[in-house]
Parts: structure tokens; C-alpha cells; sequence
């Protein structure tokens, strides 16, 4: 058996009011890669940063031993000394600075009071070899895009003499290509004598690089299943453990669903660039939804989707439209205003919910009401009382966890947080609902409550359009199936006829004709 | 009430807290002067403006940590020309007060439309009329004037922006003020009460019984306690009418109506307000016209206090304003802010102002002492918040 690096003994970790970690042990040997699953909230963030010192020793019970030592640290840079080093999922690069002096951000090489600008860029080159970029670290960080981003974050860690690596979603932001070029990255490294833990809930991914998996719930540990099997471990078997119960079907079974008459039609819908007039983003596209109906658009990243989307509520997104927006068979004027389409019960759910979604810094309760605030208000006085029984009634309805709707949405888990936002928009009664990504960076358990809320609107007689980038949800859960690519519909199935393949196959050729 | 809950209180009001310990400690250097009858009266009158650019400024930062760099030299310009309508036109009185207003409102419309049409950054905008207005308005009173200033303004005029209402000889005691207190402190004690009422007969939390008789009884006492002392100098000043209009109406507006609940999400995220149908265009454009509407208010009571429009009235005013807010808890990048908060921190600007007056301090050194405590407060508030969590 091999040396044991680490070893998480009997961590327990309370904030005020919450047990975030109970007794978690965690083994990680040397040389191996370490794969850390468990839902949104389960506590893994909070495993990590107990490890690299971010809750210093004497906030948390339990033990660290690492390289056999007990250690104490008190902050990151007593880990850092040590090799323990993280990478976070929110990518920690300064966008106007050089590749360079990213990788020296606070680890500036140099004498005390002078940096050394030949011996940084020349070691940052060095590095930058190492995982595989070409670019010259003299090159600004926004200039690169966010996979070469992530592997800039990878090169500083090197930089800082890794010895175990920890990645937090490494992949969360990357597209298919560029994330298996990542993991098959961190093969080498390993190869090489490099330990890592990676936290993700790729659970493809887990089963592709790691050798060892610990499943982590609600605060404690689970298990560790072995990956060294001749078969790869089941992605059903992980997922067994990480939500307790056998997921036989991912995607709840929508039944006697009467799909009713056609309620929503665009047709030749054209749509520009806001900043570059002349490029279209949505071009001629022609499309339906009928009553209590999922419809499915697929695409690759910048294939129009979200414009397409966000063109057809109020014209949010965009310039120079032209095209007929049908509803209910009747023609539509079209206005540029966010609040018409909601009177027209049009709602958009966006795809980033912090960026553009929910107001952090307000409450469960303001931002349930924000979409229909003249619901639960006579001649602009909003009734408070009214406001609130609104907030629990969706808090009940979508399963919120919170303690109150008073909490602010900004506390909340990402998988939560998705829960208000489609609270904001359900309570705001459309006929008509925009999903863009709605299962984006939550766990599994809540996306599958989310599939079952999708469920019940198509069973209330509601349109739902489902966009989204990974196929098997698309697939898994749509009546109906557009193919979205440059800017165009290329393709429509049905349900039974879609397969991985052809949908692909269809982009591909597509493409090619272009 | 155990140990915990009244350290939590504390915390939860360290302002207050704050306001009332400063308030103690002119009390002792003053000799009680601070606690005399005349000091409520100037309280009032002198911080009436800190109050009204204060709401103002507080819609303002709401929408997203903007401010209003210029309201302190249209308050200069605004005075110049009631001194040129009143004074030198011998204008009615109603009919110059409507002017000042729709002066107002003119230019509330171009800076609304500038800042939320136009997309020109607010401070950048306001900056203009901060550069502008003090020398347009300056230029105006040397016009019409050897002396730089105008003076005086009509009896009638000052009796609205800086008379009493009901009012008695200094010394006789003034009833009509005290019923009014006591009508005022009533008020609040059956509200209080009505609400919990209300919401347990719903269900819902409400505070105990212990907590509101202290809440409503701290409340209603202030009020008795002022509303005597003014009824010992002659009575209610018509600012404080003034002042308690703005405060009331902007309390509702920003905590009742959907409009203000518009200005909080507009300044908490902008985009998700858009894509929620919120107008988030009109809701800029409403906070700069508001502002310029309650500097033209604020402006008429402090030229009716000064008796004249001069050159250096108004200087500072936008700073005062800011502070308020600031000291009050208003978040610098908006989205976070009450009405009662920046009426807190206009409280206590006007009695370190005050204070230091009383005491008779060097100007200079007492710019000095306000700066250092608005800062040891703002620090204070802070860290008492931060070991909450």
C-alpha cells in the first residue's frame, strides 16, 4: 500500500446554527487522484478550506496530517509552504494583468523591494510549458479564453511547488473539449508523482480520472469506493451514495400531459449583434410551442440559443429584430420592453442567476415577488402581509431550504437559488416559459426536483421551452427537440427519434454546409 | 430580557446607540445647555436641510451607490433667484415658491435624462451643475446687488419655511405643541401595537410584547420629551413640519409602494431588475428629478433661516447630505438603506454641529472633530456588525 499524504481526521466545523462538518475522515494517498463528491451544500467547499488553512486551526475539531507531520495552519500561506495548494472554482485572475504576473500574485519573485521582471516571466514560461499552453506569460489574461484561463490557474499552482493539488470544479466553466483536455492534464501530472483532489459533479469525469472517490453528505462522510475495478465505477453508483437513494431514472416520467394547441409561433425571427450591427445572432429562425408542451433547444456554446430567447421576451437582447411573434394564434406587436412580454405572460429564466437573476443582496421574499409585484399590491402600496404568505407559499411549493423568506438570496446554495428564481417567475403566472440552462452548476438531487417542476408546469397546460448544453437532459426531458447551431434552427425531432448521435450528427453536418 | 438579547439590540442600533452616547457627552460638556429648551428649536431649524437632501440623496444612492454632487450650489443658484423674484421683483410669495419649484423640477428633468437616457456617469453630471450653479448664482446676487446678497425676504415667506405653527411667546407655554406630541406619541404606541396585532391574528412573527411596549415606549417618550421642550420655546417650528412631511412620505415611498421597492432592486442588480420588467431607466430618471424637487424645498428653508441669499449658502450641503446617508447605513453601492437610518444620521451631524457651537469651538478645529467622528462612528456601526456574524 502506498505512503498515505493526507489524512483528514475527525474534522467537525460549525458556523453559528449549522454542524457544516461532522466527523469527516478523508485519506488521500500519495500520487494518486482523489475525487470529493456530494450535493451543492454538502460540505466539500468547507472540507477544502479547513485543509488550506482558510478556517485556521482552532475554528474546526479533528486533525490534519500531512506527510505524516499534525499540522496547525493558521492561513493560506503555512499550506501553501507545504505544497497543499487550491484552486478555486470562481477563477482568482486579474483580467488586465499579464499571464506573468498573475502566476506571481502575491508570490512575486525578486528581492524585497524589487521584482524581478526577467526571472518571473522566464520562470512563468517555464510553467506555462508544463500544462501545455503556448502563449507568452507577457500576454494579458483577458485576451485568453477561460480554458487556457484555467490552466494559467493550474501553471501558478505550480509555481508554488504543488504537492497536492486540490481543484475545485475545474471544469464547471470549460466545454467538453477543453475540460477533457484538462483531466487528461492532470493524468500526466500524476504519472509524474503529483497528488490531487478534485472536486466536481462531472460524475463522468470522476469515474474517467479518479482512482479513489469519497462521497460526502450532508457533513459527513459516506464512503470512499475504489476505482480500480475492471469495471469504472457506475455513475448510478455514485449517485447513490451522494443522495441516499437508488436514482433509477434521472429524469421523472411526465404522464397524461394532454399537449393542447399551438400557443406560441415565431416565425423568420431575425435578430443582430447589439454591438456589431451587421453580424446576426438568431437568423430566420421559425419555431413553435403548444400548450403543456417541453420543447428542447440544443446547441453548442454561441449557437444563438440565449439571444434567441431573450430576443422574444421584450427584445431584451439585441438589435434590428424583424420577424412575427405569434400568441394563441394572434399576432403580436412587438415592443422593446421587459415588462410587456410579461403582460403578454411571456417569462425568461436566465441562465446566469446571479449575473442577471436575483438580487442577492434582497430576500427570498423580495426577489419571489419582484416579476408581479402589482399581484400583492392595491395602487402601488405592496401588502406585506400578502408579500409573505406569496414567499412561503413557493418556499412549500419548490421546496426551499431556508429557515425563513426573509433570508437573503446571496446565503442560499446555487441549487436553491435556481428553486427562487423559478419561484420569481412561476408566481408571475406566464403561459409561456424561456428555461435557459436551468440545471447550470446545481447538484443532482436538485436537478432532478427541478425536472419535476418542469413536470408539473407542462401538466398545468404551460409551454415550457428547455434550453440547455447537455445533451442528456435535453433528451431526457423534451416532447420536442430543436437543433440550434451558427445562429440557425438546423434540425427538429421528435422525442422517440433523437438520439446522442444524431443530434450531433446533425450539427456537424450542418457545419460543414456552412 | 436576558444579557444576550439587549447586547443584540445594541448591535442592531449601534447608530442610535452612538447618536445618544455624543448626545450625553455634549450634555456634561455643555452644562446641560444642549438639554435647554432653545437648543431643540436650533436642532431643527439648522439641520431641516441635512434631512431633506438627505431623502433625497438616500433615493439616489439606492439606485446604485449614485450620488448628487451638485445640489449644495443649486441651492446658491435656487437662492439667488428667490432673492431676485421676492426681493428685487417684489414678486407674490406663492407665485415665487411655485418658481423655485418648477426651477426644480427643470432641471431635475435634464439631469434625470442626462443620467438615465443618456447613460452619463451621475457624478459626472452633477459635477457640471457643482462647477456651474455656485457661479451662475453668485454672478446673479452681485447683479442685483452692491453687497453680494439679497435681504430680506418677505415676512409671509418666512413664515412658512421658518415660523411657528400656533405660536406663543417665548417663555409661555405652548399647548396646541404639546397635544400635538402627545397625539404624535399615541400614534406610534396604538400602530405599534395594531401591527402585531395584525400580523399574529395572521400568524405570523411578531415581536413579543415586552419588546414592543419598550420599542413603542422609547418612541412615544423622544417624542413627548421634544415636543415639550418646543412647547417651552414658542412652539413647532414650521421646518419641522416640513422635515417630518419628507421623512414620513419618504419612509412609505421606500418601505410601502412598489415604486421604492423598484429603487432598492435597481441598485441590487441592475439586469435582473431589467429582465424583470422593472423600468430601470424611468427609476434613475425619477431619482434625479426627485433630488432636484427636495433641494429646491431644502433651499427655501434655509434662506428663510438666513434671512438672505448669499454666495456661500449651500456650500457643503451635498457633503452633508452624503454624510447623513453614510452614518445612517445607507450602502455606498446601493441597494440597501432606510429612511429612519439617514434620519439617524442627520441626527447626529446636527448634534455634533450643534455641540460644538454651544461649546464655542474654533471652526476650523470643529471640522476637524466632525471628520474624526463620523469616521470612528461609521467604524464603530461596522465592526459591531461584523461580530454579529
Amino acid at each position: 500500500m502506498a505512503k498515505i499524504l493526507l489524512e483528514m481526521k475527525n474534522i467537525t466545523k460549525t458556523f453559528p446554527g449549522v454542524k457544516a462538518l461532522d466527523n469527516v475522515n478523508l485519506q488521500v494517498e500519495e500520487g494518486e487522484i482523489h475525487a470529493l463528491v456530494g450535493e451543492n451544500g454538502a460540505g466539500k467547499s468547507t472540507l477544502m478550506n479547513v485543509l488550506s488553512g482558510i478556517y485556521p486551526y482552532g475554528t474546526y475539531e479533528g486533525d490534519i496530517i500531512y506527510d505524516g507531520k499534525t499540522c496547525k495552519f493558521s492561513n493560506i500561506k503555512d499550506s501553501e509552504k507545504l505544497g497543499i495548494v487550491i484552486i478555486h472554482q470562481e477563477l482568482a485572475l486579474v483580467p488586465e494583468m499579464t499571464i506573468g504576473e498573475n502566476m506571481y500574485l502575491g508570490n512575486e519573485c525578486g528581492h524585497r523591494f524589487a521584482i524581478d521582471w526577467n526571472k518571473t516571466y522566464s520562470e512563468a514560461d517555464k510553467y506555462l510549458k508544463m500544462v501545455g499552453l503556448s502563449e507568452s506569460s507577457k500576454v494579458q489574461v483577458k485576451t485568453i479564453g477561460t480554458g487556457k484561463q484555467q490552466l494559467v490557474e493550474i501553471a501558478k499552482a505550480l509555481a508554488k511547488k504543488a504537492r497536492l493539488l486540490i481543484l475545485d470544479e475545474p471544469t464547471s466553466s470549460l466545454n467538453e473539449e477543453d475540460s477533457r483536455a484538462l483531466l487528461d492534464l492532470m493524468l500526466s501530472f500524476k504519472k509524474q508523482g503529483m497528488t490531487m483532489i478534485i472536486i466536481t459533479h462531472k460524475l463522468n469525469e470522476v469515474s474517467y480520472v479518479a482512482d479513489k472517490i469519497t462521497v460526502i453528505r450532508d457533513g459527513t462522510t459516506i464512503e470512499t469506493i475504489d476505482n480500480h475495478g475492471k469495471e469504472p465505477v457506475s455513475e448510478e453508483r455514485i449517485i447513490k451514495g451522494m443522495v441516499g437513494r437508488e436514482m433509477t431514472n434521472r429524469f421523472p416520467k411526465r404522464e397524461g400531459v394532454q399537449i393542447g394547441d399551438i400557443e406560441m409561433e415565431v416565425s423568420h425571427w431575425t435578430v443582430h449583434h447589439p454591438l456589431y450591427p451587421e453580424r446576426k445572432v438568431v437568423d430566420d429562425v421559425s419555431m413553435y410551442v403548444r400548450k403543456g408542451e417541453v420543447v428542447g433547444i440544443y446547441g453548442l456554446m454561441g449557437a444563438g440559443r440565449t439571444e434567441l430567447a431573450m430576443s422574444i421576451f421584450g427584445q431584451s437582447y439585441g438589435v434590428n429584430f424583424s420577424g412575427e411573434l405569434k400568441l394563441n394564434g394572434r399576432h403580436v406587436k412587438l415592443r422593446k420592453s421587459e415588462a410587456d412580454a410579461i403582460r403578454h405572460k411571456i417569462a425568461y429564466v436566465t441562465e446566469d442567476r446571479k449575473g442577471n437573476g436575483l438580487v442577492l443582496s434582497q430576500s427570498i421574499k423580495v426577489n419571489t415577488s419582484l416579476a408581479n409585484l402589482n399581484a400583492i399590491s392595491s395602487r402601488t402600496v405592496i401588502d406585506g402581509d400578502k408579500e409573505y404568505a406569496v414567499a412561503e407559499e413557493y418556499r412549500d411549493k419548490l421546496k426551499i431550504k431556508t429557515p425563513s423568506v426573509e433570508q437573503l438570496v446571496g446565503n442560499l446554495s446555487g441549487g436553491n437559488q435556481q428553486k427562487v428564481l423559478l419561484a420569481k417567475w412561476m408566481f408571475a403566472e406566464p403561459d409561456v416559459l424561456l428555461l435557459d440552462e436551468p440545471t447550470r452548476g446545481i447538484d443532482v438531487g436538485a436537478k432532478y426536483e427541478i425536472y419535476c417542476i418542469i413536470n408539473d408546469l407542462a401538466a398545468a397546460g404551460k409551454c415550457v421551452v428547455l434550453i440547455s448544453s447537455e445533451l442528456p437532459e435535453v433528451l431526457g426531458m423534451s416532447d420536442r427537440i430543436y437543433i440550434m447551431n451558427e445562429a440557425k434552427i438546423v434540425g427538429e425531432m421528435k422525442a422517440e427519434d433523437a438520439t446522442q448521435e444524431n443530434i450531433m450528427a446533425m450539427i456537424l453536418r450542418s457545419g460543414r454546409g456552412a | 430580557m436576558d444579557k444576550k438579547t439587549i447586547l443584540a439590540a445594541f448591535k442592531k442600533n449601534a447608530m442610535l446607540v452612538v447618536t445618544i452616547l455624543v448626545y450625553l457627552f455634549f450634555l456634561i460638556l455643555t452644562q446641560g445647555g444642549i438639554f435647554s429648551p432653545s437648543s431643540f428649536t436650533e436642532l431643527i431649524n439648522q439641520n431641516a436641510y441635512v434631512y431633506i437632501l438627505g431623502a433625497g440623496m438616500l433615493m439616489c444612492m439606492l439606485t446604485g451607490g449614485n450620488i448628487d454632487l451638485s445640489c449644495g450650489a443649486f441651492v446658491c443658484l435656487l437662492g439667488a433667484f428667490g432673492g431676485v423674484f421676492m426681493i428685487v421683483q417684489g414678486m407674490g410669495t406663492g407665485v415665487s415658491i411655485l418658481l423655485l419649484l418648477l426651477i426644480g423640477i427643470v432641471y431635475g428633468v435634464i439631469l434625470g435624462y442626462l443620467v438615465a437616457y443618456v447613460h452619463i456617469p451621475p457624478w459626472i453630471a452633477t459635477l457640471a451643475g457643482y462647477l456651474a450653479f455656485r457661479g451662475w448664482g453668485t454672478a446673479i446676487l452681485s447683479a442685483n446687488s452692491k453687497t453680494g446678497s439679497l435681504a430680506p425676504f418677505p415676512v409671509d415667506f418666512q413664515r412658512i419655511f421658518y415660523g411657528r405653527v400656533f405660536p406663543s411667546e417665548k417663555g409661555v407655554f405652548n399647548w396646541p405643541c404639546f397635544l400635538f406630541g402627545l397625539l404624535a406619541a399615541c400614534l406610534i404606541i396604538f400602530l405599534v401595537f395594531a401591527t402585531r396585532r395584525n400580523r399574529l391574528a395572521k400568524g405570523y412573527e411578531a415581536d413579543s410584547v415586552k419588546s414592543a411596549a419598550l420599542k413603542s415606549g422609547l418612541g412615544s417618550a423622544a417624542i413627548i420629551l421634544v415636543m415639550t421642550k418646543l412647547s417651552m420655546d414658542g412652539g413647532i417650528p414650521t421646518t419641522l413640519l416640513w422635515v417630518a412631511g419628507v421623512v414620513l412620505i419618504y419612509s412609505f415611498i421606500t418601505s410601502k409602494t412598489t415604486i421604492g421597492r423598484h429603487f432598492y432592486v435597481v441598485g441590487g442588480n441592475m439586469e435582473a431588475a431589467r429582465l424583470s420588467g422593472v423600468n430601470t431607466r424611468r427609476i434613475m430618471f425619477m431619482a434625479y428629478l426627485n433630488m432636484a424637487v427636495l433641494t429646491a424645498i431644502a433651499t427655501m428653508t434655509v434662506i428663510a433661516r438666513s434671512q438672505s441669499a448669499y454666495a456661500d449658502v449651500g456650500k457643503n450641503f451635498e457633503m452633508d447630505a452624503i454624510s447623513a446617508c453614510v452614518v445612517g447605513g445607507v450602502s455606498a453601492s446601493g441597494g440597501a438603506g432606510t429612511v429612519l437610518g439617514m434620519v439617524i444620521g442627520a441626527t447626529l451631524i446636527g448634534i455634533i454641529n450643534l455641540g460644538m457651537s454651544l461649546i464655542s469651538l474654533d471652526a476650523n478645529y470643529q471640522r476637524v472633530v466632525k471628520g474624526f467622528v463620523l469616521l470612528a462612528a461609521v467604524v464603530f456601526d461596522i465592526l459591531s456588525k461584523k461580530r454579529q456574524k
